[in-house]
């Protein structure tokens, strides 16, 4: 498709309000876990009228900033593991490259009814095992009183870090062990392969580098934003190329989501490593919900079923957005009430050591 | 001092945002170009990245929302 032939939307005052709000949620959401907020950003440009292309590359022009300069904030709390999110940020490169061309080949073949249901199934199977995975460890942590103790190094990562046969290895200091080279390619291509498809490579980045890598929870969220800004620099020159990015949609995104970046990583300093594994869970089920009720409506489009009536469709959309956005509304919403509890907490704390100094 | 920073960097941003709506026409063209000009969204991008950033950090700052300080 020409560039030159595709509409830049104007922008209205409720427009940009609506970006503005949903990128300072969406940047809270990755500045606490990493990633998240752009699979809501993408449906909304286009709900707004903006060309499916130019809001896929809008939105990435808007990641990449917005990961920076959340990584250098993680970077000074101390949580970026660097050289793991290098290794993997290149890896996913690769992995976004083929998940485009996988995309593309299925638009060509099945049109925008499938494209949407192949996005739509990757959700579904990837939230399905992934986001289970994480809400049974952190309902395990919950149920054995086990949320305040130090994250214990799951079995997979200690034969990760021992296995000898696997070829070359190299030190992360997060793991605080040798990892194989061979191990995180796959890692790093299934993240790339995710932010192609679904725009949220963290869903699969984050919880593998936890728990197959053995990084604490907390620096795995930080090195995530690591990926996602090599991964989302690489988008937005691939799409800035083709003369797809609208400058002024992803500012005035980035605009709100810096604010939200920032608030998020002040509040990782305040909470403990399974809050980040409560926030994704959360999150993850109720993108799966929103992605599973709107699958029939795909194939009903593409005929594989009875057809369903237009305005059933369109309800059905319309509950799937708005899933989708509470998803988003209840990750910022559980962020603030810890950074709030937190503050309070250190405050009180603080107030009590003062006190005794002044008594001694 | 910090008032002073945020102050000057709130400024700059206001700045950066007006110029890129003030020259709306002209950004559109330069980003439907295409090829090497990948640069001007990519650039641009570092540029409000930098003074946003840095004008947010300070903002929470301010308001006393602030990192935990470890002992």
């Amino acid at each position: 498709m020409d560039a030159s032939s595709l509409n830049f939307i104007d922008l209205t005052v409720g427009n940009v309000a609506f970006l503005l709000f949903v990128g300072f949620v969406g940047g809270m959401v990755s500045g606490f876990i990493g990633s998240g907020g752009a699979f809501v950003l993408t449906p909304a440009m286009m709900s707004m009228g903006v060309p499916g292309i130019v809001a896929v590359a809008s939105n990435i022009c808007h990641k990449f900033p917005k990961a920076l300069v959340a990584a250098i904030k993680r970077h000074k709390y101390g949580h970026v593991d660097l050289k793991v999110g290098i290794i993997l940020g290149l890896s996913a490169e690769l992995g976004m490259l083929y998940g485009a061309g996988v995309q593309q080949g299925i638009k060509t073949r099945l049109g925008d009814a499938g494209s949407n249901l192949y996005v739509s199934a990757a959700f579904v199977v990837v939230l399905a095992i992934v986001g289970t995975w994480v809400l049974v460890d952190a309902l395990s942590l919950y149920r054995r009183g086990a949320t305040d103790q130090e994250e214990k190094v799951t079995r997979l990562a200690r034969w990760v870090h021992n296995v000898q046969w696997l070829g070359p290895r190299f030190y992360s200091h997060g793991a605080k062990a040798h990892i194989p080279w061979l191990v995180t390619l796959p890692i790093g291509f299934a993240t790339g392969m995710l932010a192609a498809t679904i725009a949220v490579g963290g869903f699969v980045g984050v919880p593998a580098m936890h728990y197959v890598l053995g990084l604490p929870s907390m620096m795995a969220s930080a090195t995530e934003l690591v990926i996602a800004f090599i991964m989302g620099l690489g988008g937005t020159i691939k799409f800035g190329w083709g003369g797809y990015v609208d400058l002024r949609l992803a500012m005035v995104i980035l605009a709100g989501s810096l604010f939200g970046v920032q608030l998020g990583a002040i509040g990782t300093t305040y909470v403990k490593p399974f809050m980040v594994k409560v926030v994704m869970a959360s999150i993850m089920m109720l993108v799966l919900v929103s992605r599973a009720i709107i699958i029939p409506v795909y194939l009903s489009e593409l005929g594989w079923i009875e057809r369903i009536a237009d305005n059933t469709a369109a309800l059905l959309k319309q509950v799937s957005f708005s899933v989708m956005v509470a998803a988003l509304v209840v990750g910022a919403v559980i962020i603030l009430g810890s950074l709030i509890r937190g503050m309070r907490a250190h405050a009180s704390e603080q107030a009590t050591q003062a006190q005794d100094i002044c008594e001694d | 001092m910090k008032r002073a920073k945020l102050f000057a960097f709130g400024v700059i941003v206001a700045g950066l945002y007006g110029a890129l709506f003030a020259f709306e026409t002209d950004v559109i063209r330069l980003c439907k170009q295409g090829g090497w000009y990948f640069l001007f969204p990519v650039g641009v991008a570092f540029v409000f990245s930098y003074f946003h950033g840095g004008f947010t950090g300070m903002f929470w700052d301010v308001l006393g929302v602030q990192a935990k300080k470890s002992k």
